[in-house]
């Protein structure tokens, strides 16, 4: 079970909600297992199809990571038209074992899904997201 | 000319759980190849052929190598090389 900080939680809607009709994606990080800051990150690909976070983004981060030694916990994008369930491909690009995939799904715009899911060695397992 | 290369944790397998290692090379190229000598099975992960894997971020001193000069940008003595597998994924790819 994880326990996602409600503010995290809207505000990964509140991203996938404004990148329509395209993906979204970002960085979450913190400490022991516990979120601090969510990063929002420029898409290299912009597309309602596909995400990759922009290389300049992401070494920005890690080196801000680095300094505050903070972990990287999570990575998030939105599915805009199918369920929060990661792709063929999501499964093919997750080269982070150590992070919790987390996916919006917009395909019902009322009601956004977030789950969550480690993939390791091309294996998916989903932990529980308890927004609390 | 020693090069201090960052593993990201899903190639730590190969450095025997290290994070960062010292190899030599006067271009990142070479630098991935004393690399992969030194710890097998880099090689195959970064490299697409002779290219860059499409999916691998390759940075000197935080400067993607992209915009530089590829596997053919120079490296001096104390410069550091990050290799940051991409962050990707999508409904479709390609």
């Amino acid at each position: 079970m994880f326990k996602l900080a409600r503010r995290f939680a809207e505000e990964m809607i509140n991203h996938a909600r404004a990148e329509i009709p395209n993906e979204c994606c970002g960085l979450l990080a913190g400490k022991d297992g516990t979120i601090l800051q969510l990063y929002r990150c420029d898409s290299a690909e912009k597309s309602p199809f596909r995400y990759y976070v922009d290389p300049k983004d992401q070494i920005r981060i890690m080196r801000e990571l680095d300094q505050k030694e903070w972990d990287l916990i999570g990575i998030y994008h939105s599915h805009t038209h199918t369920e929060a369930y990661p792709s063929k491909t999501d499964l093919e690009l997750a080269f982070y074992p150590e992070a919790l995939y987390f996916i919006v799904s917009l395909q019902k715009a009322d009601a956004p899904v977030i789950r969550a899911f480690r993939i390791v060695d091309g294996e998916i397992g989903e932990e529980e997201v308890v927004v609390a | 000319m020693s090069v201090q290369v960052h593993v990201p944790q899903m190639f730590r397998k190969h450095t025997g759980g290290a994070k960062t290692v010292l190899v030599q090379g006067k271009t990142v190229r070479e630098v991935l190849e004393s690399l992969d000598q030194a710890y097998p099975g880099f090689r195959d992960r970064l490299l697409d052929g002779r290219e860059l894997h499409q999916f691998v971020n390759i940075y000197r001193n935080d400067e993607d190598i992209r915009f530089l000069e590829s596997l053919d940008t120079e490296v001096r003595e104390g410069d550091s090389i990050s290799i940051l597998p991409a962050v990707a994924g999508g409904e479709h790819f390609g």
